[in-house]
């Protein structure tokens, strides 16, 4: 198999992807397939499938404690699975540290841990990746050409900064974010994970970071949008997995769910789900269904 | 697709940094101004002070100090501090000078095992750090302890005594002294060798800090350590490093006060290493970490300098010493905070 080659999917293999991403077999960016992990004997997350594609976003839904951080901590390298297989292009990989899954172009983006806030935001820019000129004892940071890439950078992004030497701690949350995320797709990251961006954000500031999101995917990249706010998902979400408490209780594409349906289905309301799902396949008595489905979906208005 | 991509947005709230805030946002800038003070305030007290030779003498008592607080900056910046440090000075003077008149050795060879050592104990304060992941506190309390009792008992069990055997009649001592403990004539001013090792230290160590690689590497490991390996930089490398940074350090102030006096006391160090902190915390190093400057820990030493000996060329009790350094860290530390807190506001 000529795995790495299909680095670049075309376009066509996009659509392919679209048609039926759960079980068609374009090589996907990422795929998980039956991922576990523990600690000890506490099983953190158990078998997890999932897939991220370029230019598609990918959404994690699920409450505190559903195993999205373990999830996110397997794909960005800070831990190893221990079950199923984890593949990158293809091709099965344990990695060892968030070194070896940027190389392999994933980038996290952490809610809190995404920059050193008393640092310049030219530094937190290139943090890790610094560029230098010169040779030997003289080898120094080339200061100049990363400033202006940062600046050139965060325009592309929509952020246009005067001072990229001001402390990134003076940003707010949402630029914050979208430095980070600039960063990221600077650097090549094809995939790119987005710890709850929105969670700490205010309701303007949550809309800035869906924006980005959808730059990100338009850039090309294959994005993993982890939240538990299924009205920032949905809109933005080609894809979404859904987690409780450390296990997937389902996968959707965009047109087999509504933003009711994962709404009910992040608030508990599963269960009943089922029984609905049940009922109807039964052959139970419509209005029981839709009775049932309203009690689900509750009063929750789909968000334009 | 539910959205698309909209026009830029922009914040009005960021607006350009004046230079004059940007100038009050620089680290330094409490020192600088409580440095411009004390010096005014004892050239005005005791006239004397602003002699060429009195200067010499400043430079030189705060160049003892700057040594160590060049390692002790960086270290704070990267998130870390060591107690170590006053004891660890002394533990390399006496491995040096133990060693070669031991073995009646060539005192480099001390020199060298010194450095040697010096750079162990830095390596193994980090290590031990990284690998227990307790605070650089208790750490370093228990190298303190450790050395303290090393350096008591060994001194007296190889030497039998609380004091070293003078090493000044032994090969190598002349060619040390001239590089560890000489005197430079500048306009019939003698001024001290460790002035200009001071300064150097202070170079090399702003240019580390910024404009290289491993000063970023510094500040993000001590601003924001689990960001920064997130980022893949080598935070245990770079702290761990920061440490032998200040175990070379300490065998430079080491083999200056071996050479300059011949023979170490076995007891003395024990308390340095506050001044240290000192000097680096009135220099701006929050002590926090991910914050600070190199030239900062320079002005903190100087100014423990003038308070040190300005007392003195005025007259005064030095009793009063260790009030005024006292006061001169807290004045600082409040202009630091003050400072920056305005600063970032602008």
């Amino acid at each position: 198999m000529t795995l790495m080659k299909n680095k670049d999917i075309t376009q066509e293999a996009l659509l392919r992807a679209e048609k039926d991403p759960l079980t068609s077999t374009p090589v996907h960016l990422l795929e998980l397939d039956g991922v576990g992990k523990h600690y000890g004997n506490i099983i953190a997350l158990s078998d997890v499938t999932m897939a991220v594609d370029a230019g598609r976003v990918t959404c994690v839904l699920g409450d505190n404690g559903a195993g999205k951080s373990t999830l996110i901590k397997i794909i960005a390298g800070l831990h190893k699975h221990d079950e199923g297989t984890f593949s990158i292009f293809g091709e099965p990989r344990h990695l060892n540290s968030p070194r070896e899954a940027l190389d392999a172009g994933i980038a996290a983006v952490y809610q809190d841990l995404a920059v050193v806030s008393l640092m310049p935001i030219w530094r937190n820019f290139f943090l890790g990746s610094e560029l230098t000129t010169g040779v030997g004892p003289f080898k120094r940071l080339d200061v100049e050409t990363m400033k202006q890439i940062t600046k050139k950078e965060l325009k592309e992004m929509g952020i246009d900064l005067r001072d990229v030497e001001q402390p990134i701690g003076q940003l707010s949350g949402g630029e914050r974010q979208c430095v980070a995320i600039a960063r990221a797709v600077h650097f090549g990251a094809k995939v790119l994970i987005l710890d709850e961006p929105t969670a700490a954000l205010g309701v303007k500031q949550s809309g800035v970071v869906l924006r980005y999101i959808l730059q990100a995917r338009d850039r090309g990249l294959g994005v993993i949008f982890i939240t538990h706010n299924p009205h920032h998902a949905f809109p933005v979400g080609d894809r979404f997995l859904l987690l409780k408490r450390g296990k997937s209780i389902g996968y959707y594409n965009k047109k087999d769910i509504t933003l009711e349906e994962l709404t009910a289905q992040m608030a508990g309301g599963a269960e009943l789900a089922e029984l609905a799902h049940e009922l109807e396949s039964l052959g139970g008595h419509g209005d029981v269904i839709a009775e049932v489905e309203a009690e689900v979906s509750g009063t929750e208005t789909r968000r334009s | 697709m539910t959205m698309t991509a909209t026009a830029p947005v922009k914040d009005e709230r960021v607006a350009k940094k004046s230079t004059i805030s940007k100038i009050l946002g620089r680290p330094e800038i409490g020192a600088l101004v409580g440095a411009v003070a004390l010096f005014i305030f004892f050239s005005a007290v005791a006239p004397v002070f602003l002699q060429p030779g009195s200067i010499a003498t400043v430079l030189y008592g705060a160049s003892t100090i700057g040594i160590m607080a060049v390692g002790v900056s960086l270290l704070m910046i990267g998130g870390e501090f060591d107690l170590s440090t006053g004891v660890a000075v002394i533990s390399s003077a006496l491995m040096a000078s133990l060693f070669s008149w031991y073995f009646s050795m060539n005192v480099w060879v001390g020199v060298v095992l010194a450095l040697v050592l010096s750079l162990s104990v830095g390596f193994i304060n980090g290590w031990i750090l990284i690998k227990t992941k307790l605070p650089s506190f208790i750490v370093t309390l228990a190298t303190f302890l450790m050395l303290t009792g090393l350096n008591l008992g060994l001194t007296r069990a190889i030497g039998g005594s609380v004091s070293t055997p003078s090493v000044s009649n032994m090969d190598g001592f002349e060619s040390a002294k001239a590089i560890f403990a000489s005197s430079v004539n500048i306009g019939g001013i003698d001024v001290k060798i460790t002035v200009f090792i001071w300064i150097a230290m202070v170079a090399v160590a702003s240019w580390i800090l910024l404009r290289t690689k491993v000063g970023n590497w510094i500040f993000a490991s001590g601003g924001d350590a689990n960001a920064a390996r997130a980022v893949g930089v080598p935070v245990v490398r770079t702290k761990i490093g920061l440490f032998m940074g200040v175990g070379f350090c300490a065998w430079v102030l080491g083999m200056h006060n071996l050479f300059a006096f011949a023979t170490v006391q076995s007891g003395e160090g024990i308390g340095n290493e506050f001044l240290y902190i000192i000097a680096a915390v009135i220099g701006g190093c929050l002590l926090t970490g991910g914050y600070g400057s190199a030239i900062g820990g320079a002005i903190g030493a100087f100014i423990f300098g003038m308070a040190n000996k300005g007392i003195v060329y005025a007259d005064w009790n030095p009793d009063w010493f260790k009030f005024f350094l006292g006061l001169m860290l807290l004045l600082a530390t409040i202009v630091n905070l003050v400072v920056k807190r305005r600063a970032e506001q602008k």
